[in-house]
């Protein structure tokens, strides 16, 4: 299903449509809150894009400075040029200790890379400890946005999900009490599991430590207690300095959720005693997106789900009918990178609004990136043959005044006398719109009779 | 000042009031107007729709037609920043569509900016909602964007707030997309139209008798809504309400 028939799904129930929109406007509204309440906003914005505009610049001897300073703090190190290589890195690790069950904390990579119907495919089970990403794991679905997994879940829904599988009283629908279900659940987890796997929020060259930030401490939850820790990063996660990371991390959370801070932003840098320490540092197409000058910025990316609170059209379809790992208008221009055929649709879910590179943290220009990525698309041959033929016919017609003056006046005279030719069901502007009143002189032909 | 009048196509087939309450304006502040006969569309709904390919003859034309004015000017923020962004042609021509891109106006910033409209003797006693085009306000920043901390300015709503007897509306969400994004309209008709829906609902909650913006594209789309729910409000382009009397 593309996104417009996805979208189309969702909006047949126009109460959870309204509701599903004010959810997330909420959420636009506390980033509002937290950013207007920052006077030095703007300039916090304009530091990261630039940092991560050096970062980007100088990605190959960033991350081999931080490979360096990473192996002397004990850690191991792997690079994983795609998805299926990091999924067997991860699955060689678990190997080597003999695992088949792990405890992963929020890790949108490896929700790109799919590792966990990889893992299962190959007798691991994965127990997602982030609360949404259980939720979501639980009911079998990928997350719809990428720090509120489940924001597409009303809690009366997750009760009776709840009831299924955790056992809580049936028709109990009381956060406090689905919570408190889901602490202990996870718990037992913890404390068993002896293999945790992390994302990487930031991670830094100078020092060789990695960053995680999370709002429940699971991350710190499950690395304390296992004796394996493995952190899976995208390479464009780097920055040079711990002191950029004060940047960062302020306006991280402010752009995610209006808070002033991650409730836990934990620094690991070396394994305990007894612990071993991996990073799988990926690629998986980030150094081709890399090479697209146009697009480059978006591995600026902090995953802050901004651009998807702020979007109209995110709002009102939903992360799913994005049909990819990362939803929303930076999803809409990472997806083409990934797979071009598969996600053409995407740089077309939007009206160019521009609201998402307003939100932007890193200041990308998601908006200007979406058009550059409809033309790539199109001159790539990802277009309906359709679309092309109209849009040829269309582009006959405008380049020519006279024909444009005289396909006008049929038009309107069309619309006029024969209305039924254009209002009908075959016209989708006609669904829910009335066509506009023809009017019988259009302005060309009024300023002929009146200026000259 | 040689003004050349830009009507983008839609306006020019649809809402021929909308150009000629423009260049009524244009007329009052002493601007010696010329409208260009050959002059069809500025090749948006093409490039929007992965197609920019396709519009070279359109911007030769644009370039033929305007090339001669001290400023262009035109009824849409939408159409004015396609112009602004994507008007290139080869050879000789650039240094013309070069001309062009930098002297190409929306109407209400080239009232505020250029002629440095202060008085209007307008009248039109209604509470007037204006709906914010994402591509004037972000694009062309006629008005300052609520996602950015920066001090608040708009010159639509400076110089709607020059008309006698009206009443600005205070919007819920002051400057949300209404869904119309050119061919997204019909690609996407589900988003679209219940984005359209709720613009319309945030302006009947607030008490707008007459919604207005300065891009009749998205006014078309909104007053579709409007007549096939059949809402009690009336939508005109700002133009017409600056030259009301």
């Amino acid at each position: 299903m593309n996104h417009s028939e996805a979208a189309d799904k969702f909006n047949k129930d126009f109460d959870r449509t309204t509701w599903h929109d004010e959810t997330l406007w909420w959420v636009r509204q506390k980033r509002d809150r937290a950013a207007f309440a920052i006077p030095e906003w703007e300039d916090l914005r304009n530091t990261a894009s630039q940092i991560k505009h050096n970062v980007l610049s100088n990605l190959d001897t960033y991350l081999i400075e931080f490979e360096k300073n990473a192996k002397a703090n004990g850690v191991t190190v792997h690079w994983a040029a795609d998805a299926h290589e990091h999924n067997q890195i991860v699955l060689s690790i678990l190997k080597e200790q003999g695992i088949q069950q792990i405890v992963k904390s929020k890790s949108m990579l490896t929700e790109e890379c799919h590792l966990n119907p990889f893992l299962a495919e190959n007798g691991v089970e994965v127990i997602d400890t982030d609360l949404g990403e259980r939720i979501v794991q639980l009911a079998d679905e990928p997350p719809s946005h990428i720090v509120m997994p489940c924001i597409h879940w009303k809690k009366e829904e997750i009760g009776v999900l709840f009831h299924k599988h955790l056992g809580t009283p049936e028709g109990c629908a009381d956060p406090s009490t689905l919570t408190l279900a889901a602490r202990e659940h996870l718990r037992e987890k913890f404390l068993t599991r002896r293999v945790a796997l992390t994302g990487v929020n930031f991670a830094v060259a100078e020092t060789g430590e990695f960053v995680v930030c999370t709002n429940e401490g699971n991350a710190d939850m499950g690395t304390h207690l296992a004796d394996v820790h493995i952190a899976c990063m995208g390479i464009e996660k780097i920055v040079p300095k711990r002191k950029h990371l004060g940047v960062f991390l302020r306006l991280l959370a402010r752009s995610a959720t209006g808070q002033p801070i991650t409730t836990y932003s934990s620094h690991f840098a070396k394994p305990r005693e007894g612990q071993q320490m991996h990073i799988v540092l990926v690629d998986n197409g980030r150094s081709r997106q890399l090479g697209r000058e146009e697009f480059r910025n978006s591995l600026k990316c902090i995953r802050c789900g901004a651009c998807m609170n702020t979007c109209p059209v995110y709002r009102r379809s939903g992360g799913h009918s994005y049909h990819n790992a990362v939803a929303g208008p930076i999803g809409s221009i990472l997806a083409p990178n990934l797979d071009m055929t598969k996600n053409a649709d995407l740089p077309f879910a939007s009206t160019l609004c521009g609201s998402c590179s307003n939100v932007c943290p890193v200041k990308i220009n998601i908006h200007e990136q979406l058009y550059s990525w409809r033309q790539v698309l199109t001159k790539s041959g990802h277009s309906p043959t359709a679309k092309t033929i109209g849009m040829k016919a269309m582009a006959a017609v405008l380049s020519s005044p006279s024909v444009y003056r005289f396909s006008g006046k049929i038009g309107r005279l069309t619309l006029s006398n024969t209305p039924f030719v254009v209002n009908n069901s075959l016209n989708p502007w006609y669904k829910q719109r009335e066509m506009p009143e023809p009017p019988k002189e259009s302005f060309g032909e009024w300023y002929k009779k009146n200026r000259k | 000042m040689k003004v050349g009048l830009f009507i983008p196509c839609y306006v020019d087939q649809f809402y021929p009031k909308v150009g000629i309450a423009t260049l009524q304006l244009l007329e009052k502040f002493g601007c010696e107007v010329g409208y260009p006969a050959n002059q069809t569309c500025c090749g948006q709904p093409m490039a929007n729709s992965g197609y920019e390919h396709l519009t070279h003859d359109c911007n030769r034309l644009f370039v033929q037609n305007f090339a001669d004015f001290d400023y262009i000017v035109g009824p849409s923020g939408s159409c004015v920043l396609h112009i602004k962004e994507h008007l290139h042609t080869e050879g000789e021509g650039e240094a013309k569509a070069t001309h062009i891109r930098q002297r190409v106006y929306e109407l209400t910033e080239f009232l505020t900016d250029v002629l440095k409209v202060e008085n209007l003797s307008a009248h039109f006693p209604y509470r007037v909602g204006l709906h914010q085009s994402c591509h004037g306000q972000r694009g062309l920043h006629l008005s300052q964007m609520s996602e950015l901390v920066a001090p608040a300015f708009s010159k639509p709503e400076k110089l709607l707030r020059m008309v006698d007897g009206i009443e600005l509306v205070q919007l819920t969400r002051r400057d949300e997309c209404c869904g119309f994004g050119g061919t997204f309209c019909v690609a996407e008709e589900a988003v679209s139209a219940r984005m359209g829906v709720d613009r319309i609902d945030d302006h009947i909650k607030n008490g707008t008798q007459v919604l207005t913006g300065g891009d009749m594209s998205c006014l078309m789309h909104l007053e579709g809504i409007i007549r096939r729910r059949e809402l009690p409000i009336k939508v005109m382009h700002i133009a017409e309400i600056l030259t009301a009397n």
